[in-house]
C-alpha cells in the first residue's frame, strides 16, 4: 500500500500541472497568437469602445432594432444588491428559463406575447423563435422568418422604405454549412449595426 | 422532422463509424506499449516520470492493486481541487475576485470532477476562478476520463488474456492515456474551437457598452482548452454555467458537429480496441451494433418528440416545434441529437435546456442515464457499463440452452455474474432511492422549479444523472442546498467506484482463467442473434427497474400534456 503512494504522489502532481497548467497556458499562448480576435472574445470595437461581441446576444427593445429572443438571465438589482432581477442578456450569468412543457407559466408568457406580436404584424405568422426562451440568454440568432416578421416595424420607426429593410435582412443570412448543418439564420447585433449605417447614409 | 435533420443525424453516424477504425488502431498500440508516431516527443517525458515516480513499466499489477493505485489518486485529485476551491481567494489566476466556494458546494463539486459527473450546482462565470477551472476542473476532466479509458482496457485485457493474475499496470496506463491519447487530440480540437470563436484568455470579464446604451459585462477566460477536454473525455462540465448553449462554448452549428464527434469518438472506438485484444476485431464490431440499435432508437423519439412540440404552444398557432430553451443555430435536430448523444455517452454538456424539453423528448435522456450510459457511453465507463450487460445477456443466454456460458472464449461463471449484478443493482438503488428520499422531504421539494410531474421528473432526472456520472441536469431544480449537495454526491461516488470495482474484479477473474476453444456448442458472440440477445437484455433488465419510476414523471405529463392540463 505504502508503495503506492510515491507513484500517487508524483504521478498526480506531474499530470496535474501538465493538464492543468501547462496546457491550457500554452493554449492561451498559441491562441493569442494565431487568432487573437476569437481569442478575446470576438468584440466589435467602434471608436476605441467594445460594443459588444459578435457572439453574444444583445438586448433590443427599441422599435428602430430588430429584436432577439427572450433571454431569462438574472443580475443583481441594482438599486438593492441583495436581490435578484431579471436582467435579460446578462453575458456574466448565462441560463435559460427552464419552464417545462406543462407549466402554465410558460403558456401563459407565450400567449401573452404571441397577442403582442400579432397586434404588431398582424398579417405574418408569429415565428415560434420570437416568443421562447434561448437556452443561453444569450443566443445572437433569430431565424429569418423572425427578421422578417419585423421589417415593417423597423421601416416604419426608421423611415425606410420596407423593401430597403427586406433586401438588408436578405443580406444577413447565413444559411447551413454544406448545406446540412445547423439551421438557417441572422446575427441581430450584425444586421442593427448594419441598419445603423444603412440609415445614417 | 425533416430530410435535412435526418440528413445531419446521418452524417454524424457516418463520421463516427469511419473513425473508429483509426482511433481503435491506435489506442491498442499505446495500450500495448508499442511505438506510436508520437512516441520520439513523447517518450523521453515518460520515461522521466516513471523514473522519478518509481514505477517500473514492465511490473503488472493484479486487480486489486489496480483498483487500489486508483482509488488512492482519486483521493489526491479530491484533496487537491477541494483545497483549491476553497482558497480560489487567495490564489492567482483570479481577475474577477472570486471567493471561496462554500463547504458543502464544494465537496460537492471535487466529487463530481473526480467521478466524471461534472454535476454543476455551481454557474462557472460567477463562482470559481480562472486558477480553478484550469488546475482544479481542466486538470480533473482529463484524469477522471483518463481513469475511465484505463478502467475499460484493464477489463478488456483480462477477456483477452489467460491464465494470469495481472491485468496492467495503472500508473503507466493512466500516464499514457494521458500523454498519446488525450492531450494530442485535445491541442488541435481547443485550436480549432478558437478559431470558430470560443474565447482563450486570462483577461479579465469586458465590459461593453450595447448598441441601446446599456452596460454588458461579458464572461470571459481559458475556454477553449477546457471545452476540448471535456467533450473527447465525455466529462461535461462547462465553463459557463449554459454550458454547451452558451455561445462561447458553441459558437456555431460547426463547432456543435465537432463536439458531438469528439464526445462519441473515444468510446466508439474502445469497441475496436476490444476487438483487436481479444482477436477478432468482429467482436468489437458486435458490441457497436448493440450500441447503434439503442442509440438510433433513442434519437428517433427524442427528435420526433421536439419536432411536434407541445400541445400548449401547439394550440396558440405557432408551428415549428418545441423552441424553449433551445439555441437557432442548431436549431430542433442538432438539439435532440445533442441530447440524446450526451446521455448516452456519459457527458452531460447539454447545447439545450432538457428541462424544457417536451414529456417524451426529455424522457430519452433520462432512460439513456437509467441504462447506465452503455450507448457509446462515457470513455471507458460505458463500455466497461457494457461488457457488464454481455456478461448477464451471455448467462441468460446460458442458461436457456443449459451450458456454461462462455464470452470471447472464457466461461462466464457465478463469481462474474454476481459482479455483474452487484455493478447493476446498484445504480437504481441509488438513483431511485435517493429521489424517493427527496419526494417526501420538504426542504427537498422545495427546491423544484416547475409544478407536477415535471417536478418529480426533475428530482428523479437529478440522482439518475448524479449516480449515471453525467452532469447534465433537469436545471431549474435547485440542487445547491446542503441536501442535495451531499446526497447527489454520494450518489456520483456509488455511481463511479461502485462500477469500477467490480468491473476490476471481474477483470481479475476473468484473466486467471483459461481460453476454452470455441465448439459446435458456443454462442456465437458476432452475429445478429447476439446483438438482439443483448439490446433485449438491456431493455428487459433497464425497463423493469425504472419503468414505475418514469410513469411517475414522464409518461403521466405526456398523458396531461396531450389532454391540455396544466400545472
Amino acid at each position: 500500500m505504502f508503495k503506492l503512494l510515491r507513484p500517487a504522489f508524483v504521478l498526480l502532481v506531474s499530470l496535474t500541472v501538465i493538464t492543468g497548467l501547462i496546457y491550457p497556458l500554452a493554449m492561451t499562448g498559441l491562441a493569442g497568437a494565431l487568432f487573437p480576435k476569437q481569442a478575446q472574445g470576438s468584440l466589435i470595437v467602434r471608436d476605441g469602445k467594445v460594443i459588444g461581441s459578435e457572439l453574444i446576444g444583445q438586448s433590443f427593445t427599441s422599435d428602430r432594432y430588430f429584436r432577439g429572443r427572450l433571454s431569462a438571465t438574472t443580475g443583481t438589482d441594482p438599486s438593492d444588491p441583495s436581490k435578484t432581477v431579471p436582467q435579460p442578456y446578462n453575458a456574466a450569468n448565462s441560463m435559460g428559463s427552464n419552464l417545462g412543457p406543462t407549466n402554465k407559466a410558460l403558456i401563459d408568457r407565450v400567449k401573452g406575447d404571441v397577442e403582442k406580436l400579432r397586434a404588431e404584424n398582424p398579417s405574418t405568422p408569429v415565428p415560434l423563435d420570437l416568443v421562447t426562451t434561448t437556452a443561453s440568454g444569450l443566443d445572437p440568432d433569430i431565424s429569418p422568418a423572425a427578421a422578417y416578421f419585423q421589417v415593417p416595424r423597423v421601416a416604419k420607426a426608421r423611415n425606410l422604405p420596407e423593401a430597403d429593410v427586406k433586401q438588408l435582412v436578405d443580406r444577413h443570412i447565413e444559411s447551413r454549412l454544406f448545406g446540412l448543418i445547423g439551421e438557417p439564420h441572422i446575427n441581430v447585433l450584425a444586421l442593427n449595426l448594419d441598419l445603423d449605417r444603412v440609415a445614417a447614409r | 422532422m425533416t430530410l435535412v435533420g435526418w440528413a445531419q443525424i446521418a452524417l454524424f453516424c457516418a463520421v463516427v463509424i469511419a473513425l473508429v477504425k483509426p482511433l481503435g488502431w491506435y489506442m491498442n498500440r499505446v495500450f500495448s506499449g508499442e511505438r506510436t508516431f508520437l512516441s520520439p516527443v513523447l517518450r523521453p517525458i515518460e520515461n522521466s516520470l516513471y523514473k522519478i515516480a518509481g514505477v517500473n513499466e514492465r511490473s503488472e499489477q493484479d486487480w486489486l492493486t489496480y483498483a487500489v493505485s486508483m482509488l488512492i489518486f482519486h483521493i489526491g485529485g479530491f484533496l487537491i481541487l477541494y483545497v483549491l476551491l476553497r482558497t480560489q481567494g487567495f490564489l492567482p489566476f483570479n481577475p474577477q475576485g472570486m471567493t471561496a466556494v462554500a463547504p458543502d458546494l464544494s465537496f460537492n463539486t471535487a466529487v463530481s470532477f473526480i467521478t466524471n459527473t461534472n454535476w454543476q450546482n455551481y454557474g462557472g462565470e460567477t463562482t470559481v476562478s480562472y486558477l480553478t477551472q484550469m488546475l482544479g476542473l481542466t486538470h480533473q476532466n482529463y484524469l477522471s476520463a483518463a481513469t475511465g479509458i484505463v478502467v475499460a482496457i484493464a477489463l478488456i485485457r483480462g477477456f483477452a488474456r489467460a491464465s494470469t493474475r495481472n491485468i496492467g499496470n495503472f500508473w503507466v496506463d493512466i500516464t499514457r492515456c494521458t500523454l498519446y491519447v488525450l492531450l494530442p487530440i485535445c491541442i488541435p480540437l481547443a485550436l480549432f474551437l478558437v478559431w470558430d470563436g470560443i474565447p482563450q484568455t486570462l483577461g479579465a470579464y469586458v465590459d461593453a457598452t450595447t448598441l441601446e446604451g446599456a452596460k454588458q459585462t461579458i464572461a470571459v477566460g481559458p475556454v477553449a482548452s477546457q471545452v476540448a477536454i471535456k467533450m473527447l473525455g465525455t466529462n461535461g462540465g462547462g465553463f459557463f454555467n449554459a454550458n454547451a448553449a452558451h455561445p462561447f462554448e458553441n459558437p456555431t452549428a460547426f463547432s456543435n458537429f465537432i463536439q458531438m464527434v469528439a464526445i462519441f469518438a473515444l468510446g466508439a472506438a474502445l469497441t475496436n480496441v476490444f476487438g483487436r485484444m481479444v482477436g477478432n476485431q468482429k467482436q468489437g464490431w458486435a458490441i457497436l451494433w448493440v450500441m447503434g440499435v439503442l442509440f438510433i432508437a433513442g434519437v428517433a423519439v427524442c427528435y420526433w418528440a421536439e419536432a411536434a412540440g407541445t400541445t400548449g404552444i401547439n394550440d396558440l398557432g405557432l408551428v415549428g416545434g418545441n423552441m424553449e430553451g433551445k439555441e437557432v443555430r442548431f436549431g430542433i435536430p442538432a438539439s435532440a441529437l445533442f441530447a440524446v448523444i450526451t446521455t448516452a455517452a456519459s457527458c452531460g454538456a447539454v447545447n439545450a435546456m432538457h428541462d424544457s424539453f417536451t414529456a417524451l423528448g426529455g424522457m430519452i435522456p433520462l432512460i439513456n442515464m437509467q441504462l447506465g450510459e452503455i450507448i457509446v457511453g462515457g470513455v471507458g465507463a460505458g463500455f466497461y457499463g457494457m461488457l457488464i450487460f454481455i456478461v448477464i445477456a451471455i448467462f441468460v443466454a446460458g442458461l436457456m440452452v443449459g451450458r456454461t456460458p462462455e464470452y470471447v472464449g472464457k466461461k462466464i461463471e457465478a463469481k462474474e455474474v454476481k459482479m455483474a449484478m452487484l455493478a447493476i443493482l446498484v445504480l437504481p438503488l441509488m438513483y431511485l432511492g435517493f429521489t424517493a428520499v427527496a419526494s417526501v422531504l420538504p426542504s427537498a421539494l422545495a427546491s423544484i422549479a416547475n409544478p407536477g410531474p415535471h417536478g418529480f421528473s426533475e428530482m428523479l432526472y437529478l440522482y439518475t444523472s448524479s449516480t449515471a456520472n453525467n452532469g447534465s441536469a433537469f436545471a431549474g431544480i435547485t440542487g445547491n442546498t446542503p441536501f442535495y449537495n451531499i446526497t447527489g454526491a454520494i450518489a456520483m461516488f456509488v455511481g463511479r467506484f461502485f462500477m469500477i470495482v467490480p468491473a476490476l474484479a471481474i477483470a481479475g477473474s476473468m484473466a486467471e482463467k483459461k481460453i476454452v476453444p470455441p465448439s459446435a456448442g458456443t454462442f456465437p458472440t458476432t452475429g445478429g442473434l447476439f446483438v438482439g440477445m443483448v439490446v433485449g437484455v438491456i431493455v428487459i433488465v433497464g425497463g423493469l427497474t425504472f419503468f414505475p419510476a418514469l410513469a411517475l414523471g414522464p409518461i403521466v405529463e405526456q398523458i396531461s400534456m396531450t389532454r391540455n392540463m396544466l400545472f
